[in-house]
């Protein structure tokens, strides 16, 4: 069994949500305030909120989009903020310019619509978010499918969701499988799985069903 | 009523038992988080020991703090009819009710206070003072380091303002203050952390239960559990809108062959709930259909039964808090239809986890929408049951617990 150079130590991430104090009742408020927002705000409504939905693989990937859709009913709106993807961005302030920009765009576009009341306000809040060693580890790809299957959802979404914004250029299960147990193959296919059109739970299954061959050509 | 179904939970329930309902790693997880926590210790503080949310989450949560090792210690204040007529005349005036506020209330809410602290002591790390009654604690902290946070349970977004303005002399010394809902939030020069309120999945209300249980519930209130079954569970209140209900119950019989079940109490004790019940009736006039019932405090299984065998869940209230009703529904895997007011929004996303009205005809056409869609109405109930297990459970308070107490330790 291929051993790993070093051991993937699984972490629990768990948030806590603070208020910002900052509301939107239009979209071009939405807009002024997304420009000054702290980043932690900006990963609350992207990155955390679909953690929060994991359980759903249609449309909800992020919460301005979901807010331009359901109180603002500017589906056109809301359409281009989902397509946005999450994972190809490395820091958040890249995610905050383009945000700004799909705004931007549509407030030029349809200037009318930038001071309609939404049914209901935007709310800013932030994401705190605290992490601890689960004390899993693995140093073996079948160890790393069993612990897999152990993790809960949330520290799925910190190994294979939020991993590019700590400096990786993949996701933290590709990373290891690359570097430490030199499976470049295995690592792209996993970074390949789409977390818009499945579940966390969908994902974890695919991740195992990718592993799993492997695991049973290792001698 | 008759016997309990099998599977009751024991008496002193323990994190483990939530396996079942959360998953391992979920409870590993916060086992995790609580060794960080080692030899700390706190203190929640409230206004009493049984009746009323604020008590029942205590009662449940402290054993599970204790059980991942945070010794926990809940100490009750104490007050005179005169503190606690002002303490409810404050909280219907923070709600934003008219009040009119009399000098000597708040000479009476401080000289309690200071009663209150002279006979408590605050040796603990964390200290989590719940409401305003007991907020004038924090006159007894000291510059030693312990961190107090305040648990607001209710609405102040639009308070009276000489209160608010008493209240938060108070607040301002607190390190953070907790808030249902992120439109209940006060400019304050406090961190504020959204922390929704949260229904226990072994209580009695939410626990599974056996279908021949249910079917003998549905048997004792003459319900056919072979038609549709629409039911509200509330207290008989006008807020509650039980008579749009029946509007709209009326609206959806045209095309739907269903029943109707408000389920509520408090009735007898409550004179406008008397009232109400009365003009429900009325209402529902002689439609065989329609069932009413005014149910003890003591029905927690019947009301999770009549919850688990109904087709749909109403709440069409005009104004509500949180409605824990709705996250009850939720819970069940029920598709909720639900009026657009307080924190039902927080539950029910709309088309995701249910379905927000905003009138008697808009909840029938939902009502109907549902009744024709049952693919559709099962995967909101789906949603709604994971929406809640990652918002609502006392789990997930528990967590938020430790991990406020993390971030105010720096552990």
């Amino acid at each position: 069994m291929r051993q790993a150079k070093e051991p993937f130590a699984f972490m629990a991430a768990s948030t806590l949500n603070k208020v910002c104090g900052v509301q939107a009742s239009t979209i071009g408020e939405l807009l002024e305030h997304l420009r000054s927002v702290s980043a932690d705000s900006i990963f609350n409504h992207t990155f955390q909120s679909l953690s929060v939905h994991h359980y759903l693989t249609e449309g909800f990937s992020n919460d301005f989009a979901q807010w331009a859709l359901a109180a603002c009913n500017a589906p056109q709106l809301a359409e281009l903020l989902s397509a946005l993807d999450i994972r190809q961005y490395e820091n958040i302030e890249a995610l905050r310019a383009d945000l700004v920009r799909v705004f931007e765009e549509f407030v030029q576009a349809e200037p009318e619509r930038a001071g309609q009341r939404a049914f209901e306000p935007f709310y800013f809040c932030e994401a705190v978010t605290v992490t601890v060693p689960t004390g899993v580890q693995a140093r073996t790809l079948a160890e790393f499918c069993a612990a897999l299957e152990r993790i809960s959802v949330h520290t799925l979404h910190f190994h294979f969701v939020t991993a590019r914004l700590r400096g990786p250029s993949k996701n933290d299960f590709s990373a290891w499988i690359e570097d430490s147990l030199e499976l470049p193959q295995l690592a792209d296919r996993i970074e390949a799985i789409d977390i818009y059109t499945n579940t966390l739970e969908g994902v974890r299954q695919l991740i195992l069903k990718e592993c799993r061959p492997w695991v049973e050509a290792e001698p | 009523m008759s016997s309990p179904p099998a599977g009751l939970p024991p008496k002193l329930v323990r994190l483990d038992d939530y396996i079942p309902v959360v998953g391992a790693p979920e409870i590993e997880e916060m086992r995790a988080l609580a060794r960080r926590l080692e030899g700390r210790t706190v203190k929640m503080v409230n206004s009493t020991a049984m009746g009323g949310g604020v008590a029942e989450i205590l009662n449940r949560l402290i054993p599970l703090m204790q059980d991942v090792g945070v010794a926990t210690r809940w100490e009750v204040i104490t007050g005179g009819d005169d503190f606690f007529e002002v303490t409810k005349g404050f909280h219907n005036a923070l709600h934003g009710a008219p009040y009119e506020v009399r000098p000597q209330a708040f000479e009476i809410f401080e000289a309690y206070q200071e009663q209150n602290v002279a006979q408590m002591r605050f040796d603990e790390d964390f200290i989590v003072i719940h409401d305003p009654q007991p907020a004038g604690l924090i006159r007894a902290r000291q510059p030693d380091g312990r961190h107090w946070v305040w648990r607001c349970h209710i609405d102040v977004s639009k308070p009276n303002r000489e209160v608010w303005e008493f209240l938060l002399k108070y607040v301002r010394q607190y390190d953070a203050m907790m808030i249902s809902s992120p439109n209940f939030t006060r400019a304050v020069p406090i961190p504020q952390y959204l922390w929704y309120p949260a229904i226990d999945p072994l209580a009695q209300k939410n626990i599974e239960l056996e279908e021949s249980f249910t079917a003998r519930v549905l048997e004792q209130f003459s319900i056919d559990p072979k038609r549709p079954i629409l039911t509200q569970v509330s207290r008989f209140d006008r807020l509650k809108d039980p008579l749009g209900v029946i509007k709209a119950y009326k609206l959806v019989k045209k095309y739907h062959d269903c029943q109707l079940v408000l389920a509520g109490g408090g009735a007898k004790d409550d004179p406008e709930g008397g009232q109400v019940l009365e003009e429900v009736k009325e209402a529902a006039g002689n439609d065989p259909d329609i069932r009413i019932l005014d149910l003890p405090p003591w029905s927690a299984l019947e009301i999770n039964a009549l919850q688990r065998a109904s087709t749909i869940i109403i709440q069409k209230s005009l104004r509500e808090g949180f409605g824990l009703t709705v996250t009850e529904g939720l819970w069940k895997k029920k598709p909720v239809v639900a009026g657009n007011v307080g924190g039902i929004p927080l539950q029910v996303i709309h088309k995701v986890t249910g379905m927000l009205t905003q009138s008697v005809e808009g909840c029938a056409y939902q009502i109907r929408y549902l009744l024709a869609n049952p693919e559709i109405a099962r995967r909101l109930g789906e949603n709604g049951h994971e929406h809640v297990k990652e918002n609502f459970l006392l789990t997930r308070n528990l967590k938020r617990y430790l991990l406020l107490f993390l971030c105010l330790g720096g552990c």
